[in-house]
């Protein structure tokens, strides 16, 4: 096992020295092989193997994880990869853990220590990813609903996709608990979307003190927000017809709180896409406007989201990512299979801007 | 998982979060409780959630300040609406902490980073957070220096927040992907030490956003969630072996799983000409490889796209990254010091600096004055390759007119 004086050292500036250099926490047959990988197969859920053109092979095993790891945990996983992987491990951008072993009868035996200990191995082709999200009640100001309990509902009803490779492609799950969603679960084959729906009450006693009342009234991107003095002291009133309840006005002001315990809820967008494979990029339409926070386990959203998700996986055919269903029935066909209701707040008024760029990478070089 | 949780860390009756501990999946409220056995900190973090898990909003403070001596960002400040009631809450900041490019680490260092997250913080870790950051959450204002500086010791630094260049991230790349068309890993790196002050130090608009993916595949949603998105590419042609796609055959029907998949129908398959690909149609979607990877591979011309203005919903709406360089040589510009792509970020800054107001991403500033005026102005050309297709309306903003030959002299008398 690399020490830590092998991989990191003290470095001589103060401040802005930038993350440790990464070629020391690449496992040996990672650097003998870095930029040399020939193919990849997947030998079984959770389970590939990359070769290289010196013939070399490393053996990859994923199992999914929690974005909220405890010390305890963590400690756990660097024992785990001290016994299987040589001392290293990585993560993946979606939350899940991956071991990269040289030696192939380490396999079986990091699974069943892994399971062991409650995490699930798979997450590759034909399965779910693992769900990203966002920090929610746990710990952000501007949430609209709790990431970690819906993801942990959502997922305890995917688990089953994670651990096996019988979906018709890959399925990208994602939440964000409000509109600003770090992450960018917009563009996810399912996402929930944490949402307001009650315009911000203004603090009219607090607004002078606390907030700057132009770049507040600059803040909204509907203009629902006006200069006008309370009691004779400068303020601000919002237009309640025109305000899309963004939640950007509470941002740069602390005296437009619009959390509210009835009307905040979530929204399932379904459709999006990333990679270019076979069609171009594409964000994810609306599904359901709103569905009621229920936690703990937020049972209406968790069944929305297994709607789409068995509506897709019955209908679809093979390697189909869900848009590519919902483009081959046509979304009439989408809302009657899903059994979702069609409402004018489908129809998309907002204005956009230009819809006309090449949003992919296809170029013809 | 072993059951060593909660004799100590049960200050709080729990009985809605006790109910995500049910579940085949990993539950996160085994963690929490994993760390306030240890963090009486973490044990009010817990009884704060299950409060909002009451109330149905969450009890976080708007605004505060907190911060690392030198540094203008890297900590996103919580303090606790409910600080009497859960006052290991009332300072639980978030420390962001650049993570090592494709996430790798190694035991040892992540038992330090354990320790010192146990000493500073509440025993808690986000690996990683949207950004790509490693986050430990909840460290006091008084602790973050101190804490900094430990992190200092094993040359691990702050990652990025607020108005500007935010921590940068990538795919795994050449580490472990046959279909990296640039190094990945390494861009990430040197972009990252390059603008280690347009990191530390905000002084943009609004947030910038920057990723690197190896291929079109876009493991690491550049397209989506950057402003300034990487994606490798191949310019000439699609390397096949014949040999493997006729073993391919066998298992699979390539028409239907490969051919008729093809964005441009660019590919045919017979039995006597093997795979013949038109490769001056192919877009590069990356789909006949991901199918065949044994017998279909990038070609060796190898450089990266680059798409912009892509982000998400705040402030005025989300898109994605539109093309912006098509082919750019990675590789020669970081030869020579990324001449071509310091000078070009150096332009679009500079742009965004004039003429964007506040909280305004660039993608909404461009989106505000016109493409064509934006490209003008950073002294890029129009291109075709840039567009999904021509404008549909006619108004458009001619720059001048003709005039008939004496017409202004006649108006002038
Ligand atoms: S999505 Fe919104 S509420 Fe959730 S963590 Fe990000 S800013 Fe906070
Ligand atoms: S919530 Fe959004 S739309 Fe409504 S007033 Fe505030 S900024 Fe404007
Ligand atoms: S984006 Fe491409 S190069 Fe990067 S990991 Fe994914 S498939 Fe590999
Ligand atoms: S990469 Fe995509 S566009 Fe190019 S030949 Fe293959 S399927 Fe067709």
């Amino acid at each position: 096992m690399p020490s830590l004086a092998e991989t990191v050292k003290e470095p001589e500036q103060l401040t802005d020295f930038g993350p440790p250099e990464y070629w020391p926490f690449l496992p040996p047959i990672v650097q003998r092989n870095y930029g040399k990988w020939k193919y990849h197969e997947i030998l079984k859920p959770g389970v590939m193997v990359h070769v290289s053109e010196s013939g070399e092979k490393v053996y990859t095993v994923r199992c999914g994880g929690t974005r909220e790891t405890s010390t305890t945990t963590t400690r756990l996983l660097a024992d785990l990869a001290d016994k299987y992987a040589g001392g290293y491990l990585r993560f993946t951008s979606r939350n899940s853990i991956e071991f990269l072993l040289d030696n192939e009868e380490n396999i079986e035996p990091l699974i069943k220590d892994l399971t062991d200990e409650g995490f699930p191995v798979g997450g590759m082709a034909g399965s779910v990813g693992n769900m990203i999200h966002t920090q929610g009640w746990l710990h952000c100001h501007t949430s609209a609903g709790d990431a970690n309990g819906v993801t942990k509902a959502v997922m305890d009803e995917l688990h089953k996709y994670y651990v096996s490779d019988e979906l018709p492609a890959k399925l990208r799950v994602a939440f964000a608990c409000c509109i600003n969603m770090c992450g960018s679960v917009g563009a996810s084959d399912v996402a929930l979307i944490a949402l307001h729906r009650r315009p911000p009450k203004v603090q009219y006693d607090k607004i002078r003190s606390v907030c700057e009342i132009p770049g507040t009234v600059a803040a909204c991107p509907v203009d629902a927000i006006s200069p006008k003095p309370y009691n004779g002291k400068p303020s601000v009133a919002v237009n309640e017809e025109r305000c899309v309840y963004c939640g950007n006005c509470y941002s740069v002001c602390p005296a437009m709180p619009i959390a509210d315990p009835l009307n905040d809820g979530l929204s399932l967008w379904v459709g999006g896409k990333i990679s270019n494979a076979r069609v171009k990029p594409r964000l994810a339409s609306l599904a359901v406007p709103w569905m009621p926070n229920e936690p703990p386990r937020w049972p209406t959203a968790v069944k929305a989201v297994m709607t789409v998700v068995e509506a897709w996986r019955k209908g679809a055919k093979r390697g189909e990512r869900v848009i590519e269903w919902i483009d081959r029935i046509g979304w009439p066909n989408f809302f009657k299979v899903t059994g979702f209701e069609f409402t004018k707040y489908h129809i998309d008024d907002y204005r956009l801007g230009e819809t006309t760029m090449n949003y992919s990478n296809y170029v013809r070089l | 998982m072993s059951n060593e949780t909660a004799k100590k860390g049960k200050k709080w009756e729990t009985p809605l979060l006790d109910q995500l501990k049910e579940g085949p999946w990993p539950s996160f409220v085994r963690e929490l409780e994993r760390c306030a056995t240890t963090s009486p900190r973490t044990e009010d973090l817990l009884g704060q959630l299950e409060q909002s898990y009451k109330d149905n909003v969450n009890h976080w403070k708007h605004g505060g300040m907190a911060g690392v001596t030198g540094y203008g960002t890297g900590i996103t400040a919580r303090f606790s609406a409910m600080p009497e009631k859960f006052p290991g809450c009332k300072e639980y900041h978030t420390v962001r902490i650049g993570q090592t490019q494709g996430y790798f680490y190694t035991s040892e260092v992540l038992r330090k980073l354990a320790d010192i997250c146990d000493k500073y913080a509440g025993g808690l870790f986000d690996f990683h957070a949207s950004s790509g950051d490693i986050q430990t959450l909840g460290t006091r204002t008084d602790e973050l220096d101190p804490m900094f500086a430990e992190l200092r010791k094993i040359h691990f630094d702050l990652g990025g927040g607020g108005s500007g260049v935010r921590t940068p991230s990538a795919c795994i790349g050449p580490a472990r992907c046959e279909w990296a068309m640039f190094d990945t890993l390494r861009a990430c790196q040197d972009f990252v030490e390059h603008y280690q002050d347009e990191l530390h130090r905000p002084m943009f608009n609004y947030k910038w956003k920057t990723k690197f993916s190896g291929c079109p595949n876009d493991c690491d949603c550049s397209g989506v969630r950057s402003d300034l998105s990487f994606v490798g590419v191949w310019k000439d042609n699609i390397r096949i072996d014949q040999d493997a796609v006729k073993k391919y055959a066998e298992k699979m029907n390539i028409w239907e799983d490969v051919i008729y998949k093809c964005p441009t129908k660019c590919m045919s398959y017979d039995e006597k000409n093997g795979m013949v690909i038109d490769d001056s149609n192919c877009v590069k979607c990356m789909h006949c490889i991901n199918m065949m990877p044994k017998a279909l591979r990038p070609g060796v011309v190898r450089g990266a796209q680059i798409r912009f203005g892509g982000k998400v919903t705040m402030t005025v709406g989300a898109r994605l990254g539109f093309v912006l360089v098509p082919f750019y040589d990675i590789e020669k510009d970081k030869k020579e010091g990324y001449p071509f792509l310091t000078e070009l970020l150096d332009r679009i800054w500079e742009f965004w600096d004039e003429n964007g107001a506040s909280r305004e991403r660039v993608g909404e500033l461009i989106q505000r004055i016109g493409i064509g005026n934006f490209l003008e102005e950073i002294g890029l050309d129009p291109i075709p390759e840039m567009i999904a297709f021509p404008r549909q309306n006619p108004f458009i903003d001619f720059e001048e007119y003709y005039e008939e030959e004496g017409e202004e002299e006649e108006q002038e008398e």
